[in-house]
């Protein structure tokens, strides 16, 4: 079981929610974050005073799934988040131990 | 007696029912209607004096119509259409305040400090009615001190200001409308200074800061520019020192308030982190709802100045409209010209700065000078609030002094250029060419006595809010810790969060 942990552009998740619904992906947590990495952040500027604004907002998607879907899960994400730009994110892919369904107590696979 | 009024109100009513419309059958009506009056009021003073006769109440209500002395027929009466407006107006004006400017500079702080503005703005409503209900309008409204700087004790508690018009100011506005109509001035003026010392200020010490300023600076200030015996007042007092004009305020209340408020700002010093971290506005949409009130708001202050449903009313509203459309376009055209962008805070400073420079010039210029005022209005607060500032440093949070005492001096100033008699027969009236003011708007030469009425309000906004902070910087001291200032004044000062996490 991997944890797949996707930055993407705010306006790209329901792309990607559709792509990951198509190979059967149907779960997911999303949290808007800010951050950085090549692209810059942008100015404002209020009458006089200019502010940079260095974190971008960002959507963070994290996915649980078995290890024979890691590679399609990611090929999904990667090609609906694709703008071919500056900015577009990052894809982590990290092993799980174990994943327990709170209602039922299932362990492992069964609980994704 | 009684028969009389009702045969002639009956007789009015029937040729209104019968809808002939025009002239003749009106004038039966009015005639009618005057003969049933005249009756009554027959009845009540006949033993003193002689009756009016038709003709003379015929003229007190021409004089209704044209905003001009009843004569006797009428005296203390006050007339409907006119009381009307001014309560209208009143209302505009506070609407400005509440919320209006506090939105505008609510919208403008950080989120943390959004509520402290909004405190500020409420605090001093509250202050400013009590003090202007005891002391304050009379001390600017009332003339029993006999002198140019200050008015008189007359009307201390609001005594004897009544429903019946004070005929110092108006022939038609009942005195307790008029005086509201100019508690609403009192509150807004010292509201302006909440900009510049914004997210930095203790709450005490600015409503402490206010009590003392509205009787140094705001009291004098407006009894010499608008009392009837005032020391600039050119256009009603046929002795005024400096013949000075000011039609709603650009001296009395945008260059009282924003001079006092740079001043302020230089002593209260920037806030913690300014020039370093992020201080950008928190919300412009609040920002742009509260100007839009203050826009709406701003036909109450202009044109409710005329202190009359008339001409000079009708011609203020239309000047005030052009100047702010014609600033706010421009403010943005430049931005998009030197930046790329033409921003909300951008169309929403035009506005403003656009309203602020018409204001002492709205009753007494034409369309052409509006347009040229408006032009005027979004160029050279531009340049105040954005190379000025920036330049010297200092830290004018929300921009009362690139906006307002920019904006208000600049207007002083043109009004002395663009005022013509043409659009108000005061300018060329009895006080106005007693006092020497007539002829410098026939001869030009105004704007001269506009820079000694800039000079002198300027002298005591400035020296009286350096006596008045530093005072209270040694007494009570005027800024939060260090602590509060990082944590925010909502959560400090007022034990509230504007929104809840």
């Amino acid at each position: 079981m991997k944890l797949i942990i996707a930055i993407i552009k705010p306006f790209k998740l329901e792309e990607v929610k559709t792509a990951l619904a198509e190979i059967g992906v149907e779960g997911m947590t999303v949290t808007e974050v800010k951050g950085f990495g090549r692209q810059k952040g942008h100015t404002e500027i209020y009458r006089g005073s200019e502010y940079t604004v260095d974190f971008l907002p960002k959507v963070k998607l994290e996915i649980g799934v078995a290890d024979e879907v890691v590679a399609k899960a990611v090929a999904a994400i990667i090609k609906a988040a694709k703008t071919g730009k500056i900015g577009d994110g990052k894809v982590f892919v990290i092993p799980v131990d174990d994943v327990v369904r709170i209602r039922t107590d299932e362990r492992g696979e069964a609980a994704l | 007696m009684q028969g009389g009024l009702l045969g002639g109100m009956g007789y009015a009513w029937r040729q209104l029912m019968t809808m002939h419309i025009p002239q003749r059958s009106v004038r039966h009506c009015l005639f009618a209607c005057l003969a049933g009056l005249s009756c009554l009021t027959a009845s009540a003073i006949a033993p003193a004096h002689p009756a009016p006769t038709t003709e003379q109440r015929l003229a007190a209500l021409e004089a209704y119509v044209t905003n001009s002395d009843p004569g006797k027929s009428l005296t203390g009466v006050a007339g409907p259409g006119h009381n009307a407006w001014m309560m209208t107006s009143a209302a505009l004006v506070l609407f400005m305040t509440l919320p209006g400017l506090a939105l505008f500079y609510g919208g403008l702080v950080r989120r943390k400090n959004v509520l402290s503005v909004l405190a500020q703005c409420l605090g001093i409503t509250g202050l400013v009615t009590v003090l202007w209900w005891a002391f304050g309008y009379s001390l600017v409204f009332g003339t029993s001190f006999g002198s140019a700087f200050l008015g008189g004790s007359e009307f201390f508690f609001l005594k004897d200001v009544t429903s019946a018009p004070n005929t110092n100011y108006a022939y038609w506005v009942s005195q307790n409308v008029f005086a509201m109509y100019q508690l609403m001035f009192a509150i807004i003026t010292p509201a302006l200074i909440v900009g510049a010392i914004a997210e930095r200020m203790k709450f005490s010490a600015i409503i402490a800061f206010v009590v003392v300023w509205m009787f140094v600076v705001y009291f004098p200030l407006a009894h010499m520019v608008w009392g009837a015996n005032g020391f600039m007042n050119g256009v009603w007092n046929a002795d005024a020192v400096i013949p000075a004009i000011d039609f709603a305020g650009g001296t009395v209340v945008h260059m009282s308030s924003g001079w006092s408020a740079l001043i302020l700002c230089l002593i209260l010093g920037p806030r913690l982190g300014f020039g370093k971290e992020k201080m950008a506005p928190h919300n412009m949409v609040l920002c742009m709802v509260g100007t839009g009130m203050l826009w709406v708001g701003w036909y109450g202050f202009n044109a409710g100045s005329a202190v009359a449903a008339d001409g000079v009313a009708a011609n203020a509203f239309m000047t005030t409209t052009l100047a702010a459309g014609v600033a706010a376009g421009v403010w943005g055209l430049m931005e998009r010209i030197f930046r790329g962008h033409a921003s909300i805070l951008g169309f929403c400073s035009g506005a403003v700065a656009g309203l602020v420079v018409i204001t002492p010039a709205a009753g007494f210029v034409d369309s052409t000078g509006a347009v040229i005022i408006g032009v005027i209005a979004a160029v050279v607060p531009y340049l105040a609030c954005t190379k000025l500032k920036s330049f010297f440093g200092y830290d004018d949070a929300l921009d009362t002094f690139g906006v307002h005492a920019v904006g208000g001096t600049l207007g002083a100033l043109v009004t002395g250029l663009l005022a013509t008699a043409s659009v108000n027969a005061n300018l060329a009236g009895e006080a106005a060419t007693k006092s020497g003011l007539a002829r410098l708007v026939t001869d030009g030469g105004l704007w001269l006595t506009q820079l000694k009425a800039i000079g002198f309000t300027l002298l005591l906004s400035i020296t009286a809010t350096v006596i008045i902070a530093y005072a209270l910087k040694a007494i009570i001291g005027l800024r939060p810790t260090e602590e509060v200032e990082r944590q925010g004044l909502d959560l400090n000062e007022h034990g509230e969060e504007g929104y809840a996490s």
